[in-house]
């Protein structure tokens, strides 16, 4: 069974994040790191290549990645937590792309591999915390040709038959198609294992793949801002609200909460 | 470059994916015709399914109601819903397609944007056209930014936040026009199978994502959520967590509101014995009035509360519950 697992590298959610100028979001900080969520990306594609017979012969888990040079560091965790191949595309051209840009880049990369070798599933996380879009699982779906099974918390693979279930906001559904497919996990039901010493220093000397745009045949002006249908035109930090109001005290407080409820139209 | 049919000029007229259960209208696809009635186009129903509910969609905002029915799939998969929204643009007069910022409902604005060229703006609160063309608003980052949004396509493809606009009918509406369709099936739709499909029981409360009132509670109701949910009913809200509380056991996982939860943006937010760690505000952050009660002053929630008390929730809780009753008569 071959598996891919995309990741992103993005800064950390606790720390102060802010825009540039050009309502790009800042990357680069000292605290970037592997998406939250996509860590049970890499749990559902390492379990499901295990229940096949990962690690072994026949069988892979390829991480994947497109983003700036620290961004190796996404792909070096999913190696750490047990994932045999790495993919790293880097291009300056990338810069800037928006989620359907970036998955065109994604969807290329991933089909080089196929190439290489039939790829069965393909896992991503639900959403990245930085832009929260969550539309680079289905835009991959519909770039690659693939069926997409998403949010998926069980996933089974037989005789080439993708089988996941999926709670949506109605119901809960059990969905199958053939493989290929392109899945996406939710962060309820596959608790990421954490690496061990022994997968983190053998994650610093495991081949990272990179791939420029030239290498996957893409033209540089189907990506970043060039190949991005939508564009940030302004960005502001919010300012600091003036108009707060902080009490302190216990139920003596609670006629004046009514009142202010009762002005908004809530009491 | 995309060959752009309109040089990325805000043109046409707008649609509305409509969404609905059962044959029933959705309280948020009210608000998203609402609110593409007010751009002044000629505003697209789309229905997919049959027997519409063209006097309340015409009501909302639909100058045009598109029955399409689905043939060779299931028609709530994505790719089904995507073929249908395709057989309404194949006339070519839509510039601008509105559907809520549900994960489904940006799955479908993922695939109908590489199918179609279109730009995608998710988690939206307004839009309008600026130097011609579409431009969406959101907040981004925690709500700590105001961000816009030009999409340059040519098509916009907007997936709009709960409550970005308050639902509004109105009198008069002309009988809309219902055009009846038949849309084939994609290959990425017929693909997949469902093999079962279970509702999921409905709560009294009103769905967490949809609610105009929820009540969240956090570590500081410390295992005991029947305070918050006596609270949500009086005023007629849905219940949320942290994800502490659902981490805890003290409430289904389906209950959290966060970045990895539910994304939620109420009229009304009322945080009740909740920190307001980054995590959660990301998924609250455009509630359009925050209450907060919290006994740490220091706690981050007061930093974005409307209304702050520092306070005992034991003590708060039960007065605010009996105040509100009382008033109510």
């Amino acid at each position: 069974m071959r598996v891919v697992v995309c990741v992103k590298h993005v800064p950390d959610v606790q720390q102060p994040r802010s825009l540039r100028p050009d309502g790009r979001l800042a990357r680069g900080g000292d605290d970037d790191t592997l998406n939250e969520l996509d860590e049970d990306a890499l749990e559902a594609g390492l379990r499901t290549a295990e229940a096949a017979g990962f690690p072994g012969e026949g069988h892979d888990v390829t991480v994947l990645t497109v983003g700036p040079a620290a961004a190796v560091e996404a792909v070096r965790r999913g190696v750490a937590m047990g994932a045999s191949g790495a993919v790293h595309v880097r291009d300056d051209a990338v810069a800037g792309s928006d989620a359907v840009a970036t998955a065109r880049v994604l969807a290329a990369a991933i089909a080089e591999l196929h190439a290489e070798a039939p790829v069965d599933v393909v896992v991503a996380g639900m959403a990245a915390l930085d832009g929260l879009t969550s539309l680079v699982p289905a835009a991959l779906a519909e770039l690659l040709g693939w069926p997409q099974l998403t949010l998926a918390d069980r996933i089974t693979v037989a005789d080439g038959v993708v089988t996941v279930r999926r709670e949506t906001s109605t119901d809960v559904e059990e969905l199958t198609a053939p493989a290929p497919a392109v899945l996406s996990v939710t962060d309820q039901a596959f608790r990421a294992r954490f690496p061990g010493f022994k997968g983190i220093l053998a994650a610093r000397k495991h081949p990272v793949t990179t791939w420029s745009l030239a290498d996957l045949g893409l033209d540089p002006s189907t990506v970043g801002p060039a190949g991005s249908a939508t564009r940030v035109v302004h960005a502001a930090e919010r300012p600091e609200r003036a108009d707060r109001v902080l009490v302190t005290g216990d139920a003596e407080t609670v006629p004046a909460l009514v009142d202010y409820l009762s002005q908004k139209g809530f009491a | 470059m995309n060959e752009r049919e309109n040089g990325g000029q805000a043109g046409g007229s707008v649609a509305v994916l409509v969404d609905h259960l059962d044959g029933t209208v959705r309280p948020t696809a009210l608000e998203l015709l609402t609110l593409a009635r007010g751009l002044g186009r000629e505003v697209h129903a789309v229905w997919v399914g049959d027997r519409a509910p063209a006097a309340e969609l015409a009501a909302h905002g639909a100058d045009v109601v598109h029955e399409v029915e689905v043939s060779g799939a299931d028609a709530r998969l994505t790719a089904s819903v995507v073929d249908a929204l395709q057989a309404v643009l194949a006339a070519g007069v839509v510039g601008l397609v509105l559907v809520p910022s549900t994960f489904e409902g940006r799955e479908v604005a993922a695939r109908l944007a590489v199918r179609t060229g279109a730009g995608v703006v998710t988690g939206v609160s307004g839009v309008a056209v600026e130097d011609g063309c579409w431009t969406a608003r959101k907040t981004v980052l925690a709500g700590g930014w105001d961000t816009a949004c030009a999409v340059t396509g040519p098509l916009a493809v907007v997936a709009v936040a709960p409550h970005a606009v308050q639902a509004l009918a109105r009198d008069g509406a002309a009988e809309p026009v219902v055009v009846r369709r038949t849309a084939e099936a994609s290959a990425a739709a017929r693909a997949v199978t469902v093999v079962s499909r279970t509702r999921r029981p409905a709560s009294e409360r009103p769905p967490l994502a949809e609610a105009e009132v929820v009540v969240v509670g956090g570590r500081g109701v410390e295992g005991d959520f029947s305070g918050v949910e006596e609270l949500a009913d009086v005023l007629g809200g849905a219940v949320g967590a942290t994800r502490v509380a659902t981490d805890e056991g003290w409430i289904g996982h389906e209950a959290q509101v966060g970045q990895t939860g539910v994304t939620i943006s109420p009229r009304l937010y009322v945080g009740l014995g909740v920190s307001g760690a980054v995590h959660h505000k990301g998924g609250m952050a455009a509630s359009a009035t925050v209450v907060a009660v919290n006994n740490d002053p220091d706690a981050p929630v007061f930093e974005f509360a409307d209304y702050g008390i520092v306070g005992d929730l034991t003590e708060v809780l039960p007065a605010l519950t009996a105040e509100l009753r009382r008033r109510r008569g």
